[in-house]
C-alpha cells in the first residue's frame, strides 16, 4: 500500500474528502449550480426538529440557564439617560452550563451527533470556551476528544485564558494539542481528522447552529413570562456567527422575530492576529473583530464549505466595545450584582451599558451570555498579563483606546459607547464576496431572492449593489 | 531518564521557518511552526531526547522530550488597582441606591 502523503501540500490536498467525510455532510446536494444554495434543507441535514434539540440538552444538561434581571445596573444606567431612557436589563447566566458557557448548547448537539453517526471522537479546532465544551461532553456522551488549540508564540508566551482552556480540556479527558502562532492550524487539524476518523466538531455545522436556538426560545419565553412581552432587542457576542444566527432562530420561532438582534464584537481592528509579535498582545481570545468582521461578510470561509451560521440574515445591528469597556463592564457586575463572570462573556454586556441608554424604559434589552471565571479567566489574569507584555493601562476616554498599545478602562460609565458599524458596508461586502468570478448575466433571479435573504434585504438592494459594482 | 507510562510533554516542529507560506507576517514567517502534545511515554525516554508518546485519544506521536509530569501556570496575575477603582466608583455611584427588597417588587 502506497504511504499517504501527510505533507502540508499533501493534506491540503485533500482538504474536501477529510472534511466530507468527518462530517458526513454532502453539501453538494445543497447547491444551486451557482451562487445560491437551499440553507433551509441544509439546517434540516439529520432530521433533528426543535424539540429533539431541546430533549438532548435536557438530557445532558445543557440550557435552561437563569434569566437574571440586573436592577442595580438597570438603575445606575438609568441616572445617566435622558428622562424616559434606560432599558430594563437582563442577562441570560450561561455560565451555569456545564463547562461554563452557552457553547455547551453546540457541543450538546454535535456530539449527540457524533454517537449516532458512528464516531469513536470529536476534534475540536477550538482552544477555548467551545473547546472546552466540546471535551465536556464528549467526556458526558462517551467520545474521545482532540482539541487543537493556537496558542504560544515564539517567546512562549500564552494568553492565560487560552492556559486556563487547555487545562481545563485536559481535565475533562481530552487530547490538547497547542500549536505555536500560525493560521496552518487547520493544516494539522486536517491531519488530525484524517489520521483518527474523528467527526469535525465544527461551530458551522447545522448541529452546531441549531444547539443555540434554545437559547433565543428561552430568551424569549422566560421574557414573556415574567414582564408579559417580547425582548425589545436581544445583544448577542458575535465571532465565527452562529451565537447571532443560533439566537436570532430561536427568538423567531418563540414567536420574537420583532426583537432588534445586535451583535457586539470586541475591537481588536489594526491587530494583526497571525503575526507572531501581536497574537498575544491582544487581550480577548474570541468574540472580536478578527473573526467578527470577515464571518459577518463571508460566512464560507470556515471549516465547511457552507456555513451553518448565516449572521447577516438576522443581524439588524452591529456594534464594536473597546477591551477596556469590557473590563469595566465585568467589575460592575460583580460590584453591583454581585456576579463575577469572565470578562471573555462580557463583551454583550459591555454594549449594553451603552444601548440600554438609548431605548425606553418600558422596554427590555437581553444580554445574551456570560462565561464563567476563574483561574485564568479574569480580568485581573488578563491584564496583567497585557501590563507585563508592555500594554499600557490606564483611565480614560476609551473611545481612544489602541488595541495592542494599551487598554482604555472608562473613568466614568457615561463613557461606555458601542460604536456602530454601517450595515449597508457589510451588506456590500457579503454581496460583493458571493458574486466574486460571476459575470453578471450568470446572477439569476434566484440567486439575487438568495442574496437578499443572506443580508436581511431585498432584491432591490441587492440589484442595486451588483449594478453599482 | 524518564521510565515508560509517566505523563509528559513532548514537542515537534510541524512545518520549518522555511516552509512556511508567503502570505504570513515576516515575524512569523521567521519561526518553526511548533506543536505540543501531552500523554504517557510508550518507552523510557531523555529530557531533550527523541521520545514517543501515547496521547489520550489513543495515538501516538514522537518528538522530543522536554516536560514530566507537566502542570498549567494558570492563576489570577498580579494585583491590577484600576479593578478596584472602577468597582469602588460604581459602588459609591449607587450609594443608598441599591436595590434591596428581595421579592421582585421594586420599583423598576
Amino acid at each position: 500500500m502506497r504511504k499517504k502523503d501527510i505533507s502540508y501540500a499533501g493534506v491540503m490536498a485533500r482538504r474536501s474528502k477529510i472534511l466530507k467525510s468527518s462530517l458526513g455532510i454532502d453539501y453538494g446536494v445543497y447547491e444551486s449550480g451557482s451562487i445560491a444554495f437551499d440553507y433551509g434543507a441544509l439546517m434540516a441535514f439529520g432530521g433533528y426538529g426543535f424539540d429533539d434539540i431541546r430533549g438532548i440538552q435536557k438530557a445532558v444538561s445543557a440550557g435552561n440557564t437563569p434569566l437574571i434581571e440586573l436592577r442595580n445596573i438597570t438603575r445606575l444606567l438609568r441616572q445617566l439617560s435622558p428622562p424616559g431612557k434606560g432599558a430594563r436589563v437582563l442577562l441570560k447566566d450561561e455560565a451555569c452550563n456545564p463547562s461554563g458557557s452557552s457553547k455547551e448548547r453546540r457541543a450538546a448537539i454535535t456530539c449527540h451527533h457524533a454517537k449516532r453517526a458512528g464516531y469513536k471522537g470529536v476534534v475540536a479546532a477550538a482552544g477555548n470556551s467551545y473547546g472546552m465544551a466540546v471535551a465536556a461532553q464528549a467526556a458526558r456522551q462517551g467520545l474521545r476528544c482532540v482539541v487543537v488549540q493556537e496558542c504560544y508564540d515564539s517567546r512562549m508566551r500564552c494568553q492565560p485564558e487560552a492556559v486556563e482552556a487547555a487545562r481545563k480540556c485536559e481535565a475533562l479527558g481530552a487530547e490538547v494539542l497547542q500549536l505555536s502562532v500560525g493560521p496552518e492550524m487547520f493544516y494539522v487539524f486536517l491531519s488530525i481528522l484524517e489520521e483518527t476518523g474523528f467527526m469535525n466538531a465544527s461551530l458551522y455545522s447545522p448541529f452546531g447552529v441549531l444547539g443555540v436556538e434554545t437559547l433565543g426560545y428561552e430568551i424569549a419565553r422566560e421574557t414573556n413570562e415574567k414582564y408579559g412581552r417580547n425582548p425589545d432587542a436581544v445583544i448577542c457576542a458575535h465571532a465565527g456567527g452562529g451565537n447571532v444566527t443560533g439566537t436570532a432562530r430561536g427568538l423567531i420561532r418563540a414567536g420574537a422575530g420583532s426583537a432588534s438582534v445586535i451583535a457586539a464584537s470586541v475591537d481588536l481592528r489594526g491587530l494583526d492576529l497571525t503575526s507572531d509579535e501581536s497574537y498575544n498582545l491582544k487581550s480577548f481570545t474570541t468574540g472580536h473583530t478578527g473573526s467578527g468582521m470577515p464571518f459577518a461578510a463571508d460566512p464560507d470561509r470556515s471549516d465547511t464549505r457552507r456555513s451553518a451560521a448565516r449572521p447577516l440574515r438576522y443581524m439588524d445591528r452591529y456594534v464594536l466595545v473597546s477591551q477596556g469597556e469590557v473590563f469595566y463592564a465585568t467589575e460592575v457586575l460583580v460590584a453591583l450584582e454581585g456576579l463575577e463572570r469572565g470578562p471573555a462573556g462580557n463583551t454583550g454586556l459591555a454594549a449594553a451599558f451603552s444601548l440600554a441608554r438609548e431605548m425606553g424604559q418600558d422596554e427590555i434589552l437581553v444580554v445574551q451570555g456570560t462565561e464563567y471565571a476563574g483561574a485564568g479567566r479574569h480580568s485581573q489574569a488578563q491584564l496583567s498579563f497585557a501590563r507585563e507584555n508592555g500594554i499600557v493601562i490606564k483611565f480614560g476616554d476609551p473611545g481612544k483606546n489602541i488595541p495592542g498599545k494599551n487598554i482604555i478602562i472608562p473613568d466614568t460609565p457615561e463613557r461606555i459607547s458601542a460604536v456602530e458599524q454601517d450595515m449597508g458596508t457589510l451588506r456590500k461586502s457579503l454581496i460583493t464576496n458571493k458574486t466574486k468570478g460571476y459575470p453578471r448575466d450568470s446572477i439569476t433571479a434566484g440567486d439575487i431572492a438568495f442574496l437578499a435573504e443572506e443580508t436581511k434585504t431585498d432584491e432591490g438592494f441587492v440589484e442595486a449593489v451588483l449594478n453599482c459594482g | 531518564m524518564v521510565k515508560k507510562g509517566a505523563w509528559v510533554t513532548i514537542e515537534n516542529v510541524v512545518l520549518l521557518a522555511s516552509e512556511r507560506g508567503e502570505n504570513l507576517p515576516a515575524d512569523t514567517r521567521r519561526t518553526d511552526l511548533k506543536k505540543w502534545v501531552r500523554g504517557t511515554l510508550a518507552r523510557r525516554a531523555q529530557i531533550g531526547g527523541p521520545a514517543i508518546i501515547v496521547t489520550p485519544s489513543g495515538r501516538k506521536e514522537s518528538g522530543v522530550l522536554v516536560e514530566v509530569n507537566p502542570s498549567f501556570a494558570v492563576g489570577y496575575g498580579t494585583y491590577v488597582p484600576e479593578l478596584r477603582k472602577a468597582a469602588d466608583q460604581a459602588r459609591e455611584f449607587m450609594r443608598g441606591q441599591l436595590v434591596e427588597n428581595s421579592d421582585g417588587s421594586d420599583d423598576l
